[in-house]
């Protein structure tokens, strides 16, 4: 690594998202070996090897990934650590890869990160997902789509939003998934059909959530100047950063405010030097409707309390918005597998910077992906540029 | 059995208490909340509960009012609880009713032990 250099994304793939008969190890290699191959990188070239995954203990009660992946796909003696933290798992894996480059104590880092969830029934799987709550939260019976229940309400009443406007969140994510040869769903659904779902956390019904999935994704990332011996399609992860929020959720001032997107919001654009106005494409954590709006929000994509009349006015639509938003499908449609999804978001945004997002394709120089862990508990916001 | 909110030096209370306050003041003191009635600002019904919770399970986020209490720093701190049933507006003021289990202990991920499962659940006054 040179004073000059930058730390580019060379390679990115991702498993078939959905019902899985693979289980943690076997998604996680997939999803690795295809990216290395991608990339024109052998398996021993990798120096840190980092396994982005929040449950593989309590879903299958296998743990130790990270050295069981090295092993499987050939990368040993490389540096491996597994990053947990929680839904934003992924996105702090990009942070530790990233560190890892910048740095210099790597030069070729390889991120992994996977989840096997579909074994479980919906109650095992949300009451795992729900133990990050604090005893007062986890005692009362809250889940996280409860939650984002309230925090829907209040944002509706508050700010006078149509039940519509979330609905219209998911049909867009819907529409875009069904592009998406990886996405867990690739049908378009349409708004009376979400207002008409069964309801799940009163005034959320089905469709305002991300379903439980299987499946993995990855990234590799070195120094800009080994990225040339590759590939001269590259991108760079131009500015990342991470933060927290408060734990016990009702103790936020402003129910409608996630402390941790608007700080790495921040500390993502004070880095790459780019702003909101820059940005090309997102992919937002849609792991419920609600979340779409408070993060275009914390972000700076719209004022508090006015991101839904953007997605009226068709703003962030694919194909004739200002800035498409969940071109990917977004974790709605596509699937959350925990671990994956932050990963995922990532090589959405590379894919759409080097020009190989296909049917989903924008022109795009510059996009952001923004992980969110727990209910906005810990959040990771990260930036990338296409090379130039 | 209490519900109890802590004061800390710099004038902020929380509910539940922490080691420290937002601002990192050491706690001075505590206030009960089950002694006070509460105001909704926002609440769900949850259709889709885990393991060892009552469904539907209905929910809300309620403001205690504690300025006749406490005189000066703040004099409102907000909690997540159960509520009766969904039959609530928001703005509605509700008054806690002890419950001995507001969730089955063990039933989930959580060890029974490391907790207590017992606490209040709100209804309209």
């Amino acid at each position: 690594m040179t004073e000059t250099d930058r730390v580019a994304v060379i390679g990115a793939s991702m498993t078939q998202f959905g019902q899985r008969e693979e289980w943690i190890l076997e998604l996680l290699s997939e999803a690795g070996l295809d990216c290395l191959s991608n990339a024109g990188v052998e398996a021993d070239e990798v120096e840190h090897l980092y396994v982005s995954n929040m449950t593989s203990g309590e879903f299958e009660g296998m743990t130790g990934v990270m050295n069981a992946l090295a092993h499987d796909i050939g990368a040993i003696p490389a540096y491996t650590q597994r990053v947990d933290q929680t839904s934003s798992s992924g996105g702090a894996g990009i942070y530790a890869a990233w560190q890892s480059i910048q740095s210099g104590a790597s030069e070729m880092t390889l991120l992994v990160g996977g989840e096997k969830m579909t074994h479980r029934t919906t109650g095992e799987a949300t009451d795992i997902i729900a133990s990050i709550a604090h005893p007062v939260e986890y005692k009362a019976g809250v889940t996280l789509p409860s939650f984002a229940g309230m925090t829907a309400r209040h944002y509706l009443e508050r700010f006078d939003a149509p039940r519509e406007s979330l609905a219209k969140v998911a049909a867009k994510n819907h529409r875009n998934g069904v592009d998406n040869p990886h996405a867990q769903f690739q049908k378009e659904v349409d708004v009376e059909t979400i207002l008409e779902s069964p309801i799940v956390a009163d005034p959320l019904r089905l469709y305002d959530f991300c379903p439980i999935t299987d499946g993995s994704a990855a990234m590799l990332f070195c120094p800009e100047s080994v990225a040339k011996e590759y590939t001269d399609e590259y991108a760079i992860a131009a500015g990342v950063d991470g933060a927290t929020d408060t734990h016990v959720v009702h103790e936020r001032e402003d129910p409608t405010v996630m402390g941790g997107v608007v700080e790495s919001g921040q500390g993502a654009y004070e880095m790459s030097g780019y702003g909101p106005e820059d940005i090309d494409v997102a992919e937002l954590h849609d792991m419920f409707t609600i979340l779409e709006f408070l993060q275009m929000e914390g972000l700076g994509f719209a004022e508090q309390g006015e991101a839904w009349e953007l997605v009226e006015e068709g703003y962030t639509e694919r194909d004739t918005g200002e800035l498409p938003v969940n071109t990917s499908g977004g974790l709605k449609s596509k699937g959350h597998p925990l671990g994956a999804s932050g990963v995922a978001q990532g090589v959405e945004i590379y894919e759409q910077l080097v020009g190989e997002a296909g049917d989903r394709q924008v022109e795009a120089d510059v996009g952001l992906c923004c992980n969110v862990g727990g209910f906005g508990n810990c959040v990771i916001t990260t930036i990338m540029e296409a090379a130039r | 059995m209490t519900m109890e909110a802590t004061r800390y030096d710099d004038g902020t209370i929380s509910y539940p208490g922490h080691p420290r306050s937002r601002n990192g003041a050491e706690p001075a003191g505590t206030i009960d909340l089950s002694e006070h009635t509460a105001e909704v600002v926002t609440w769900t019904t949850s259709t889709a509960t885990p393991p060892g919770v009552r469904e539907p399970n209905h929910l809300a986020i309620v403001e205690f009012d504690l300025g006749d209490v406490v005189e000066d720093g703040e004099t409102s701190v907000r909690a997540l609880v159960q509520l009766e049933n969904g039959d609530v507006e928001t703005g509605d003021e509700v008054e806690p009713i002890y419950t001995e289990e507001l969730r089955e202990p063990g039933a989930g991920i959580r060890e029974p032990e490391s907790q207590d499962w017992d606490g209040y659940r709100f209804e309209p006054v």
